[in-house]
């Protein structure tokens, strides 16, 4: 077999789980400063499956691709620390407010300059949740797709046997490559770092990020420099990007608000718990 | 006039419960149109399907019958769909947010160019005007769901491009039986005339699926916990709690997160929606993300070492202490005093 090209698709993504009392602002709209920026937990799980099949077949390459602002390169480092070959960062305002198919859009565009055999993603990013942009990147390159990954079993003439997780168990496909697979949670986590990929790729750096302190360094290590693509590197359309290229739009968004119930306040002692316990058996509410 | 279109999902000869939550809805969309609701079924042995369609209004039942197209593989599905929908052009198109539908819309959103929105909590009819163009359009669907993590409320539209498509995960909508007696149409398609022999190169080779899940959306009662809990031995309490009331254990997605509990449990935007007459929400915060979930419960006690902990707003009864203190006191209070 020749040797096997991997292409993980990866966001930056800021930290909804860990929601603080800042992360909105007075006027309803989301102040993405107070959140820190991460990468998307799946696709993490998606770069393992990546590293683990590097290390199975000889000569496999990984890279990342990442479409956003110049500070997304800080996941390609990211993945750059814990095995990854390199990455490419597609990066142009002409993407800014771009829906699951405007980014997909230009996502598969980006891949028509790459070589795959595999391209792997994570399920979901959590900041919108879809699950939408790997089934619609596989559909516009023409790709099937295994989506709900948990486990690549293997690969074998040409063809790739995946372990999916469904609602009330499990499913193995075989799926010709190229494809498009999508990984879950549920799947291995990534491995840490490795400290002395961090001390050879730690000032790499994408063009848009400057050279930072240790600038003679890109020039004496070439590999240092990220690949940066904007829309005059991919052939694309331009009214099928951003807003123009969205068949969704927003009409509203509203912060979430609740009315507060009347509520109860009970202590946590014996008598406490009796009453509350008295009242829900009184009512029927147990009992 | 342009149908609204429910693709709907078969579990060993049954059609899903989240397909006709959909179809409930998509009844009232199409009336609110004055339209036709149309289901689409692909699989194999469908032999009567339709008669379990049509009672929850459904007006054309378009059906395919064959073998390879079942299990779900997404290409034929896929497929399917979309030539369908171009010879047919729905103004809606719904299908569940299950690891089906959520492998199947973007595909076919893909191929159509139409914009789909992702695990809708809501979905209603009205009018919009384009802030740039000042274009106005009417009776377009409202796709209303949470994100950036729940905390907020987004209503999308798709003004230009149609099939409108949505997604709403299992639980979210109601289901109702609008007529047992009613009937609609019968319309077969020819798979041959659909799919050739390239579509079927994705082959499931092995599938374990478990029949019966437990039933946490059906629970009259259910004990919940949150990260807060702190372990899954700790959460061992709440099974406790739970079976002495008569109830089921859920959690939030912290909690299945840190592996406290498995996500068949998981209640909240990305879980499960819930309309218990009793939630007990043990060491759970109370983040919109799981408040979405169960925030219609008919009861709420939250047991909370935090006296500030936002679950406390939408709660009943709030007890602010530690629930390993707690549960047991309430165990033993119930076994002593029940009938």
């Amino acid at each position: 077999m020749k040797e096997l090209k991997i292409v993980v698709l990866a966001k930056q993504v800021p930290d909804t789980r860990n929601v603080g009392k800042d992360a909105m602002k007075a006027d309803g709209t989301v102040n993405r400063a107070a959140l820190p920026a991460i990468f998307n937990p799946e696709d993490l799980n998606a770069l393992e499956q990546a590293l683990r099949l590097k290390e199975t077949f000889k000569g496999a390459t990984v890279h990342i691709l990442t479409m956003g602002p110049g500070r997304a390169a800080e996941i390609i480092r990211e993945a750059m620390y814990r095995g990854a070959d390199g990455g490419y960062l597609l990066s142009d305002r002409a993407f800014a407010g771009s829906d699951t198919l405007a980014t997909s859009y230009a996502i598969s565009r980006a891949l028509g300059n790459l070589e795959y055999d595999i391209i792997l993603c994570g399920r979901q990013a959590i900041d919108g949740d879809t699950a939408q942009v790997g089934p619609q990147v596989a559909e516009k390159l023409g790709l099937p797709q295994v989506t709900y990954a948990e486990e690549i079993r293997g690969i074998e003439n040409g063809k790739i046997t995946v372990k999916r997780r469904l609602e009330r168990g499990v499913e193995v496909v075989e799926c010709p490559l190229p494809t498009v697979v999508t990984v879950n949670g549920s799947a291995p986590a990534c491995r840490p770092r490795n400290a002395r990929l961090v001390m050879k790729y730690k000032y790499a750096r994408a063009s848009q990020e400057g050279a930072g302190e240790r600038a003679e360094l890109l020039d004496q290590h070439p590999y240092l420099r990220l690949t940066e693509w904007n829309v005059n590197d991919i052939r694309c359309e331009a009214t099928e990007l951003g807003l123009n290229g969205s068949p969704t739009k927003v009409k509203t968004i509203e912060n979430v608000v609740f009315q507060a119930k009347e509520s109860k306040a009970l202590t946590a002692d014996d008598a406490g718990i009796d009453e509350l316990m008295k009242e829900l058996i009184a009512n029927h509410t147990i009992g | 006039m342009n149908s609204v279109f429910v693709y709907c999902e078969i579990e060993e000869g049954v059609v899903a419960d989240v397909s006709l939550e959909l179809l409930t809805k998509g009844r009232a969309l199409a009336s609110a149109l004055g339209v036709r609701l149309e289901a689409i079924v692909l699989g194999s042995n469908l032999g009567g399907i339709e008669k379990q369609l049509f009672p929850y209004g459904v007006d054309v039942a378009w059906i395919a019958d064959d073998r390879r197209l079942a299990p779900y593989t997404t290409l034929p599905h896929a497929k399917m769909l979309v030539k369908l929908f171009e010879a047919e052009k729905p103004q809606v198109a719904l299908m569940g947010a299950t690891s089906v539908g959520r492998d199947l819309g973007p595909r076919v959103s893909s191929a159509l160019h139409s914009g789909l929105t992702a695990d809708c909590t809501s979905l209603e009819i009205g009018d919009y005007t384009d802030a740039k163009t000042k274009r106005e359009y009417k009776n377009l669907l409202y796709q209303i769901r949470p994100a950036f993590g729940g905390n907020i409320v987004a209503t999308i539209v798709n003004p230009d491009c149609r099939p409108q498509m949505a997604t709403v995960r299992e639980g979210v909508m109601k289901k109702e039986i609008l007529d047992p007696a009613r009937v609609g149409e019968v319309k077969r398609l020819n798979v041959g005339e659909f799919l050739d022999d390239i579509d079927f190169v994705v082959k499931v080779i092995e599938r374990h699926v478990e029949k019966s899940r437990l039933n946490i959306k059906g629970a009259a009662i259910i004990v919940s916990g949150g990260y807060g809990v702190g372990s899954r031995e700790n959460f061992g309490l709440l099974h406790e709690l739970a079976n002495t009331l008569g109830g089921e254990v859920g959690a939030s997605r912290a909690a299945v997160d840190a592996g406290f509990a498995e996500h068949a449990r998981q209640i909240g935007q990305t879980g499960t929606t819930v309309r218990p007459k009793l939630y007990i929400a043990c060491g759970i915060s109370g983040q919109i993300q799981h408040t979405a979930g169960m925030e219609e419960s008919s009861i709420v006690i939250a047991i909370n070492t935090d006296p500030t902990a936002p679950i406390n707003k939408f709660a009943d009864y709030v007890i602010t202490g530690d629930l390993n203190t707690v549960i047991p006191k309430m165990i033993q209070y119930y076994k002593k005093n029940s009938k």
